[in-house]
């Protein structure tokens, strides 16, 4: 059973966090297919968060195919796991050696995270501009 | 969608003085509603005028389409819990359920039992003996066992420390979810209520300023930074609608405008605006007011 938590400080919308939330566990095999997400009132209870919001990230997450509801026994991992990105092994062995690196060079966490999300902004708005021209 | 409560030109006076005045709003079933606005601007007024304690000088209410004027039936549908949930101190929890059991025609004891009993309140003792966040749980779980479908709660965080505040909020989650209830709750600050709530009213003296779901407000609210220019220059930026606030600091311009489409502008920074600002920046500027249409549809019946 996964375990939600909230980033208190943070812009993501609190069902789009819900969201990835569930998504990474199943990417990750926290989740297999089958298991059972826990019902609204239990989400909505133990984050103090309005149920409404619970309905809306489970919904948004039976549209894309990763969950099923089954009425009046609650909502179930659906997907099987989801494929490999491609190069995603060694992406990943690339950014976990910049990491480290950057922190053996006395970066701090927040510079870090600045960093890397200036680059996406940059890189995605040029990405964009490219595919409006 | 229907509506859970609707107010049309609502109004009171206390002596020359309009505690409140020409107030229209209306809240749909299943929401859970912020009220929000500084003291003095007429939010315990409005509940006390929907919960049937005071009766309006101008206009009227309509709880689950039926006026609340002499309406028994529809007032036991609605639950209150005033400011710093009063209680009589010398009786104990389960006195108080007892007491609550004889004076309402609806009301489940058992209900309000395990709810009490999940979050530790013990039943023999009297209320005053008590802290603080006890109380308002306790005030909480007697309004719930009234069944209402709609609850009114008069700044129920306000005098709580963040603990019992958050406990406060996890138990009002958790029934709101098992029962369906339809809530409105006055507070003057916003940051605990963020995420509790998905529908949102400010008052501003005595008035309806802001009146909207929460995810339709923010998506049509953003932040926009950029180099230094006059506000006339803004105007005219294609996506925006109004300029809500305004703040210049060196060679920097942060606005919160209300958009009317997407803002392409290379010259902005686009951001997403929180709750807390967004409200901020309307109470700051008394001027500014976004309602949707259908709340003006009372307006001029």
């Amino acid at each position: 059973m996964i375990e939600f938590r909230l980033d208190a400080h943070s812009r993501v919308a609190t069902y789009t966090q819900l969201v990835q939330q569930v998504k990474q566990a199943v990417r990750l095999g926290r989740l297999d297919p089958g298991d059972r997400l826990p019902a609204v009132r239990e989400v909505a209870e133990s984050l103090a968060i309005n149920p409404n919001t619970v309905l809306k990230a489970y919904r948004e997450l039976e549209l894309a195919g990763v969950v099923e509801a089954r009425a009046g026994v609650g909502t179930f991992v659906r997907a099987p796991a989801r494929r490999l990105l491609v190069n995603q092994a060694a992406l990943e062995r690339e950014l976990s050696t910049w990491v480290r690196r950057a922190r053996a060079a006395g970066w701090e966490r927040e510079d870090l995270v600045a960093l890397v999300e200036e680059t996406m902004r940059a890189a995605f708005s040029d990405n964009e501009r490219e595919n409006l021209a | 969608m229907s509506i859970a409560l609707e107010t049309t030109g609502l109004g009171k006076r206390y002596g020359r003085q309009w505690a409140l005045g020409d107030c229209t709003l209306s809240l749909p079933v299943g929401r859970v509603a912020a009220l929000v606005g500084p003291n003095g601007a007429g939010k315990t007024t409005l509940l006390h005028l929907i919960a049937g304690l005071a009766q309006p000088d101008a206009g009227h209410v309509r709880v689950f389409d039926q006026a609340l004027v002499n309406n028994t039936e529809v007032l036991a549908r609605v639950g209150f819990v005033a400011q710093d949930s009063p209680l009589y101190l010398d009786f104990t929890v389960a006195d108080l359920l007892t007491m609550g059991a004889r004076l309402n025609r609806r009301w489940d004891t058992d209900l309000a039992r395990a709810r009490l009993a999940r979050v530790d309140i013990p039943l023999d003792k009297p209320t005053g003996k008590l802290s603080g966040g006890q109380r308002a749980q306790v005030a909480l779980a007697l309004a719930m066992a009234k069944r209402p479908d709609l609850l009114l709660l008069d700044e129920p965080v306000a005098s709580l420390d963040p603990l019992a505040r958050r406990e406060f909020l996890q138990a009002l989650m958790g029934s709101v979810a098992e029962d369906g209830t339809t809530v409105l709750l006055s507070s003057h600050i916003v940051g605990d209520l963020e995420r509790a709530c998905d529908y949102l009213i400010v008052l501003h003296t005595a008035r309806v300023q802001v009146l909207g779901g929460v995810d339709e407000l923010l998506a049509s609210h953003k932040i926009l930074v950029g180099l230094r220019r006059e506000t006339a220059d803004v105007a005219g930026t294609a996506g925006v609608a109004a300029v809500v606030k305004q703040s210049h600091a060196g060679k920097q311009t942060t606005l919160l405008v209300r958009t009317d489409g997407p803002i392409h502008d290379p010259a902005w920074t686009v951001e997403d605006v929180s709750l807390e600002d967004f409200v901020l920046a309307y109470l700051a500027n008394s001027d500014a007011g976004t309602l949707p249409g259908p709340s003006r549809r009372g307006a001029s019946t």
